[in-house]
């Protein structure tokens, strides 16, 4: 627990101190986000119905834009060694890594969210249900994404790889949480695709930290 | 035999044999200096050794008792300082230096550490201002934090920690190792020779890898 606390901490320290690193996913969701309502035109009836479905996709990219670098700087500088030799569990560190990743990606996507969703001229409850999508959604992009930082370190042109290897994983949470979106829109219960985002979260939280530990054992060796 | 004793161990990268057949003892209160070519295994033999890779065969035994047994153990009797400086350039001398001590369970006391290798005035600059020397000499200043720490470890394995000191601070290292070694420790230190073995001598034995082959 103290070993989460002592990483956590610095992971947000050397955010904080690395300055427009940490806004670079959240600038890069608000303009791909924006670009498409110039591409395919301003129907006032149109943009609602896909708004939610642009959001969650923009999302998931700008997520993975900063997940190569989870753990590539303590790869390349021999941190990753001292941190395996630690006392530290190797899955309470990839833990700790993704809800730094979380913290610096994920809460900054889920405040700027509902200012896109203005921008779709999304109705209130979708609105709502966006934020709850969100909420439950991108802890889940971050957690699942450690998988793949950790499996392609090491490995050249790793970002393209990771792309790869974690856009697919990341599908479940799309459709679900697009679902909710549409959902609120047509006036439907969110409840349920909500309680599988929820259970998607749980699973990613007691199943992708040992992934990652595994994957990152593998880089060490 | 007490100390560190390994057994028939052999390590095997990418299908390579790196070495083979290796039986090392290290008495407490001596130091091992490893000399070889380029590529004859002295890094990889201090990975091993440190648990950062499997053996392929063999064992390693420490105070006649298989390491494999309790890694945990292991891990908390170990300091590895590797080829590269594990600092993060936005942080400065001592956060970086606090973070690998309490990371460690050890009492973070980084002015000390720092002053032992004299960079004490560096405490608050971030390490991206320093230089390859003085980086070293930051990372070499965990070896002091253990050492002031009650329970720090006593098993150090060390991969070419001269590299870019200048004479001033290979004393410095040789000093702290010479403390630790005073301490009843252990260390295991690659070298390409030079002064680092020579102020060690009294206290060191040689073994080259190269000599061996596989």
């Amino acid at each position: 627990m103290i070993g989460f606390v002592l990483i956590l901490r610095r992971e947000l320290r050397l955010a904080w101190r690395g300055g427009t690193d940490a806004i670079i996913a959240v600038v890069f969701f608000v303009l791909a986000a924006v670009l498409f309502p110039f591409g395919v035109g301003t129907d006032p009836g149109m943009l609602p119905r896909i708004g939610g479905g642009i959001i969650w996709v923009v999302a998931l990219l700008a997520a993975m834009l900063s997940l190569e670098r989870m753990f590539a700087g303590d790869y390349e500088d021999g941190s990753l060694d001292l941190l395996y030799l630690s006392p530290v569990a190797l899955g309470t560190l990839a833990l700790a890594k993704a809800t730094a990743h979380w913290l610096t990606t994920g809460v900054l996507l889920l405040v700027a969210a509902p200012v896109l969703a203005l921008l779709y001229n999304l109705p209130g409850e979708a609105i709502g249900a966006l934020a709850a999508s969100m909420l439950l959604g991108t802890p889940v992009l971050s957690l699942v994404g450690g998988i793949g930082a950790a499996l392609t370190l090491g490995a050249r042109r790793g970002g393209v790889l990771l792309a790869l290897l974690i856009l697919p994983l990341y599908i479940p949470v799309l459709i679900f949480g697009a679902g909710a979106i549409d959902g609120a829109v047509a006036g439907r219960p969110i409840g349920p695709q909500l309680m599988v985002l929820g259970g998607f979260l749980l699973a990613a939280l007691a199943l992708a930290p040992w992934a990652t530990a595994a994957a990152l054992r593998q880089a060490i060796e | 035999m007490q100390g560190l004793t390994t057994h028939n161990l052999a390590c095997i990268r990418g299908e390579r044999a790196v070495f083979a057949s290796l039986d090392l003892a290290v008495k407490p209160g001596r130091a091992l200096l490893l000399s070889g070519a380029n590529g004859s295994g002295k890094s990889s033999l201090l990975r091993v050794l440190a648990g950062l890779l499997p053996a392929a065969e063999g064992r390693i035994a420490w105070e006649g008792e298989d390491i494999a047994g309790d890694p945990d153990a292991h891990r908390a009797r170990t300091a590895y300082v590797g080829h590269a400086d594990p600092l993060k350039p936005s942080l400065t001398a001592s956060e970086n230096l606090a973070f690998w001590g309490r990371l460690y369970g050890l009492e973070p006391q980084t002015e000390a550490a720092l002053h032992q290798f004299s960079i004490a005035g560096l405490a608050d600059v971030p390490t991206r201002y320093l230089s390859a020397g003085q980086k070293r000499r930051v990372n070499l200043a965990r070896l002091a934090v253990g050492q002031n720490s009650k329970a720090g470890p006593m098993l150090w394995l060390l991969d070419e920690p001269a590299t870019g000191l200048d004479p001033g601070a290979v004393s410095m290292l040789a000093n702290t190792i010479l403390a630790h070694l005073s301490n009843e420790g252990v260390a295991i230190v690659s070298t390409h020779g030079g002064r680092l073995d020579e102020l060690l001598d009294g206290k060191a034995d040689h073994f080259s890898i190269s000599a061996r082959g596989s």
